[in-house]
């Protein structure tokens, strides 16, 4: 493999194994925070046992988290050094603000949280808390306004070869931000959602404290209804963007070569064939395209040869074509992941009255089947977004091959060695925490004192 | 003074800090699983630095944002420069983080001794790549017109940069057993203040042996400030050990943090106004002028820092004062 395909690769993988773990950490921090609220409001010990089962599940996905964000910090520079020149001006910017204002917020007060239940007050252990979930949520914000300029270049000129920011202010109301932003953060929300909702159908279903998890089941049920709504009206507006912002993008999620007719039907599935450029048995419903890319009955979008034709002659010869394929697919498992999402979250919320749900042992089954969902939409989406975007990185300013360190600097030796190292630490991370994911959730949650471990001396406990 | 030199003065502090927050934390992570001989007293080490170490490390994420958004030139020379380097330095702070979150999660013991060795060669690691990577910011390394490294992991490990590194590991490790002498109670408070005297002593020599062949640099104008600088670093860490020995715990751990800043500020003076110096010709050298981001982005960067760094320096100093009490083995604990 290339020097460029090896740093992608390595991008991709690290990039999108981070996203595993950041998404549950945005989502469970304020789900936490509203368990915690309902304790202190109440003073039902009940909430705080739940608090600290949920709290442990959190802190052990956290850690991933972090751990693997400090990485995302370093590796522009590791194998993106000609990225980072061209942009650093305008990219450093929010990623030193999201440190400063967001890092230390959230690692601050999680260090409050966790080891502080007896050490603070209980006003203060709650607004630790918030303040996590604030830090974790900003921390999105920050982020995403550094990829949304990767979408959509705004707030700066070019000075020798180089963007330099003019204006923080178009930065920060960039249109690609505020539907990348609310689509992202809702789809953190929701992975949580469906994180919590899931568990606790496990746990119902095994019959550990279902008194206790009934509580966060139908917590969960709500929020993945309405996060899941959300995410999927916001994802709407985003893509009725692109059809402006990414004309080429879009064409590729839809796998159109050719201009539709004003009234585009959209593919719900099909064979994407790349050679032929068409999709082969197609399942389609008429003027649907048309519908939701232009909120209106009639409307026709350009295909992809259109695009690249006017994109030679905008930018000069070459291919500007992304891999058509993969992000045709991409887009329609995240929308069915999402469809899928919805529906559970529906479904569990209609049998909140009554509690039917704790006398369905079958539903119970296929919500806990509901799990992995959220993850795959999540890396879908970034899928669609990131390989959508090529052959560009900041999007019609600097082609990802011009992106790359120089191949003197960093050899494809060097790229190969370290994602090894990566992939194999990675993965021994990944069954560390699933192992312990499963353990604490076995233990289950109890409420009033905490069981002391009779271990060693016997003064510590397992909180 | 303009924001260039500004921005320069701003990362330094940021390595101050972390070097010194840090630095108690590599040290523990280096030595409490042979300082405590149960696991409760490994716990009582771990708890001492559990609430605040992962924003210590916010340090380093901040200093490597502030390099990126200041100077995206110096960012994207060093860290593709410093590849392999820095890999495993990246491997060690995975390691050693998720370590100290999941290591007491489970109680088998091979599933301990796994995590205790994880967080104990994860926290060497970083203390030995910064060393290696500060002496080679200043040694000078190859780096050609277009501000691009050309060389490889081998020409880092020169023995000037060993050197350098060496004397980090040591000087964490004495700044570890102040930590744990102050910090803690019973057993583990004795056996690191047993460590302080030996790491002190040899940590003092490497410091003096570090400053008299950083003298020795030709490209290195170490003049009578960075020179100055370096003596008051070596005066106080040397001077830690004999407060350490009239049981001023606090103030010898004070003294010798201080002793670390004053170093890590001795290695700046002598930098600027470059932040990497080229081997091949001084011209290529890269300065807080040409690796810099525009007036524009540094006038909003200052507007930010100003406004945050107080706020966040406030809120962390709270949580040093919430947590300041001695942790012993009968204080109750978070696993």
């Amino acid at each position: 493999m290339s020097q460029l395909g090896l740093a992608r690769l390595q991008f991709g993988i690290t990039t999108i194994y981070h996203f595993f773990f950041a998404p549950v950490t945005i989502g469970m921090a304020v789900l936490l925070a509203i368990l915690e609220s309902m304790y202190v409001a109440t003073g039902n010990e009940e909430y705080k046992a739940l608090t600290k089962f949920w709290g442990k599940l959190f802190l052990i996905n956290f850690t991933v988290g972090v751990v693997t964000g400090i990485l995302q910090e370093f590796q522009f520079g590791l194998d993106w050094a000609n990225y980072s020149r061209f942009v650093g001006d305008i990219f450093g910017a929010p990623l030193a603000i999201e440190a400063l204002a967001a890092f230390f917020l959230e690692s601050t007060f999680i260090g409050i949280w966790q080891f502080g239940w007896e050490q603070v007050s209980k006003k203060v252990h709650l607004i630790a808390i918030w303040m996590v979930a604030l830090g974790t949520t900003l921390s999105g914000f920050w982020i995403l306004t550094a990829n949304s300029f990767m979408q959509e270049p705004v707030g700066y000129m070019l000075v020798h070869g180089k963007a330099e920011m003019n204006s923080f202010g178009d930065l920060l109301t960039n249109p690609q931000l505020w539907v990348e932003f609310p689509h992202t953060i809702t789809a953190a929300y929701l992975t949580a959602s469906v994180f919590m909702l899931a568990i606790s159908a496990y746990q119902i279903l095994h019959k550990r404290n279902p008194e206790l998890f009934k509580k966060t089941f139908k917590l969960a049920a709500v929020a993945v209804l309405i996060t899941g709504v959300a995410v999927a009206a916001i994802g709407d507006q985003q893509a009725t963007h692109l059809v402006t912002a990414q004309p080429m993008k879009m064409a590729a999620a839809e796998a159109i070569w050719h201009n539709t007719s004003d009234h585009a039907p959209w593919t719900v599935i099909g064979v994407v064939d790349s050679k032929t450029h068409q999709i082969k048995d197609a399942v389609q419903v008429p003027d649907m395209l048309s519908i939701l890319a232009y909120k209106r009955l009639s409307g026709s979008l350009q295909g992809i040869n259109t695009l690249q034709a006017q994109d030679v002659s905008k930018y000069g010869a070459g291919n500007y074509v992304p891999p058509v394929a993969p992000t045709f697919y991409a887009f329609r498992v995240m929308i069915l992941m999402g469809v899928l999402m919805v529906l559970a979250g529906l479904w569990a919320t209609i049998r909140i009255k009554g509690e039917k749900f704790l006398k369905n042992p079958r539903m119970l089954k296929l919500l806990i089947w509901t799990l992995p969902m959220p993850y795959i939409a999540n890396a879908a989406g970034w899928i669609m977004t990131e390989v959508g975007r090529q052959p560009w990185v900041v999007y019609g300013l600097l082609s990802t091959a011009k992106g790359v360190s120089p191949a003197q600097t960093v050899p494809a030796l060097d790229i190969w060695t370290s994602l090894v190292l990566f992939s194999a630490i990675y993965t021994a991370l990944a069954v560390a925490a699933v192992f312990l994911f499963k353990k604490y959730t076995d233990l289950g949650a109890t409420p009033a004192r905490a069981p002391v471990e009779g271990e060693g001396d016997g003064y510590l406990h397992v909180i | 003074m303009n924001l260039n030199i500004l921005w320069f003065i701003l990362i330094g502090v940021l390595f101050v800090g972390y070097f010194f927050l840090e630095g108690f934390d590599y040290g523990v992570g280096m030595i409490y699983q042979f300082l405590g001989h149960s696991d409760t007293e490994r716990r009582v080490a771990l708890n001492a630095i559990g609430p605040t170490w992962g924003a210590n490390e916010v340090w380093l994420i901040t200093a490597g944002g502030a390099i990126f958004a200041a100077f995206p030139q110096w960012y994207a020379s060093l860290f593709s420069g410093f590849y392999l380097a820095l890999v495993l330095m990246l491997l060690g702070l995975i390691a050693r983080g998720v370590a100290l979150e999941y290591r007491s999660r489970h109680d088998k013991p091979g599933w301990r001794r796994v995590w205790d060795w994880a967080l104990t060669i994860g926290s060497f690691i970083p203390a030995l790549l910064w060393g290696v990577a500060v002496a080679n910011l200043v040694r000078g390394v190859p780096i050609n017109g277009q501000m691009n490294f050309t060389g490889n992991l081998l020409t880092l490990l020169n023995p000037y940069a060993l050197w350098s590194g060496l004397t980090m590991v040591i000087i964490f490790i004495a700044h570890g057993a102040y930590f744990l002498n102050m910090k803690t109670g019973g057993m583990m408070s004795y056996r690191a203040k047993q460590l302080v005297k030996p790491m002190g002593y040899i940590g003092t020599f490497m410091v003096l042996v570090l400053l008299v062949w950083s003298s020795t640099l030709n490209d290195l104008r170490l003049g009578a400030v960075p020179a100055a600088v370096g003596l008051i670093a070596l005066i106080l860490i040397a001077s830690a050990v004999l407060a350490e020995g009239r049981n001023r715990a606090r103030t010898a751990f004070f003294m010798h943090g201080i002793g670390i800043a004053s170093l890590t500020v001795s290695f700046f003076v002598a930098l600027f106004p470059r932040v990497m110096i080229s081997s091949l010709n001084p011209h290529w050298s890269l300065t807080i002028y040409n690796a810099a981001s525009n007036e524009y982005t540094l006038h909003v960067m200052t507007i930010v820092a100003l406004t945050m760094v107080p706020i966040v320096l406030a809120y962390q100093i709270w949580t040093y004062w919430i947590f300041r009490r001695r942790v012993g083995t009968k204080t109750p604990m978070e696993y």
